[in-house]
């Protein structure tokens, strides 16, 4: 392992930020839906980089566990945009204020 | 070395590039970049199995996922072009919040030196750390429990999915034949 874990920690704050930005800035809800894929896949980054530095193979189970919860989330997100779509005709999140108080 | 950098170049542009790209499509591409690099990288920690799973559920399942939605969506309507671009309002906010965390993450990590487990063997090798063989032995013998809650999650996803995105959803449907077998049959309102 030539490369310091410490480097593929800060790549994946990299990543993770750069995701957070997506969710927060963009108003597509098609982005913000990939840019919650960004977050997942930085954690997993950093759960895989820890089993390889204490040689656990833990963390792959974990990281397994969340590419299964990412699967679930974007297949309920994506139905809901399309429920969404189909009784507003708009994709974007300022316009879906129904719940708002 | 060279290659990290190469790999972790790639993974920022592509992930720059999917969240401020114009059409959800362009952001469909770059997000593909991106899981291919990171693949690489999981290969680059003694991962391989965990390489193959990620081209094969995210690339393979999940973009697909959204590649549909958006064909979907934009089939007969430009519903994307829908309001005013807020991007450069949020942009300024958004990434001072960004930077403020990478410097927290950095202070965390910067002071700490990890050394790293030797582990025999290379990447592929059969039964190494990380292999399918491996991997499998720890699923299914320490970690059982976390896989069947995997497929439990699954199983409410899909069942989820049904009921929010069918035409005539079974949530509705008995409820309305319910209705109607005690009032009788709703009579046609006049206009």
């Amino acid at each position: 392992m030539s490369v310091p874990p410490g480097a593929y920690v800060i790549l994946a704050a990299v990543l993770f930020f750069i995701g957070v930005v997506g969710v927060i800035a963009r108003r597509n809800p098609l982005i913000q839906l990939m840019s919650i894929e960004l977050l997942f896949n930085s954690a997993n980054l950093v759960l895989v980089t820890f089993a390889r530095v204490w040689g656990n193979n833990a963390g792959h189970i974990f990281a397994f566990l969340v590419i299964t919860v990412a699967a679930a989330e974007a297949a309920i997100g994506l139905a809901i945009v399309v429920i969404v779509f189909r009784k507003t005709r708009f994709v974007d999140v300022d316009e879906v204020a129904a719940l708002k108080g | 070395m060279i290659g990290f950098v190469l790999l972790a170049l790639a993974m920022i542009a592509s992930a720059l590039f999917t969240v401020t790209a114009k059409k959800p499509v362009y952001s469909v591409v770059g997000l593909l970049a991106n899981f291919i690099a990171l693949a690489i990288t999981y290969l680059t920690l003694h991962a391989e199995f965990l390489a193959v799973m990620q081209i094969v559920v995210y690339s393979g399942a999940i973009l697909i996922l959204f590649v549909f939605v958006i064909a979907l969506l934009s089939s007969g309507t430009k519903p994307f072009e829908a309001g005013p671009n807020r991007m450069p309002r949020a942009l300024l906010p958004a990434a001072l919040f960004g930077l403020v965390g990478l410097a927290a993450v950095a202070a965390a990590v910067g002071g700490t030196i990890f050394v790293p487990a030797t582990i025999p063997g290379a990447t592929g090798e059969a039964g190494v750390f990380g292999s399918v063989a491996d991997f499998g032995t720890a699923l299914f013998t320490r970690n059982l429990l976390p896989f069947e809650v995997t497929a439990f999650v699954l199983m409410v996803a899909i069942v989820g999915v049904v009921l929010l995105a069918a035409d005539e959803s079974p949530l509705r449907a008995p409820k309305r034949a319910q209705r109607e077998s005690i009032t009788g049959p709703r009579e046609p309102i006049a206009r």
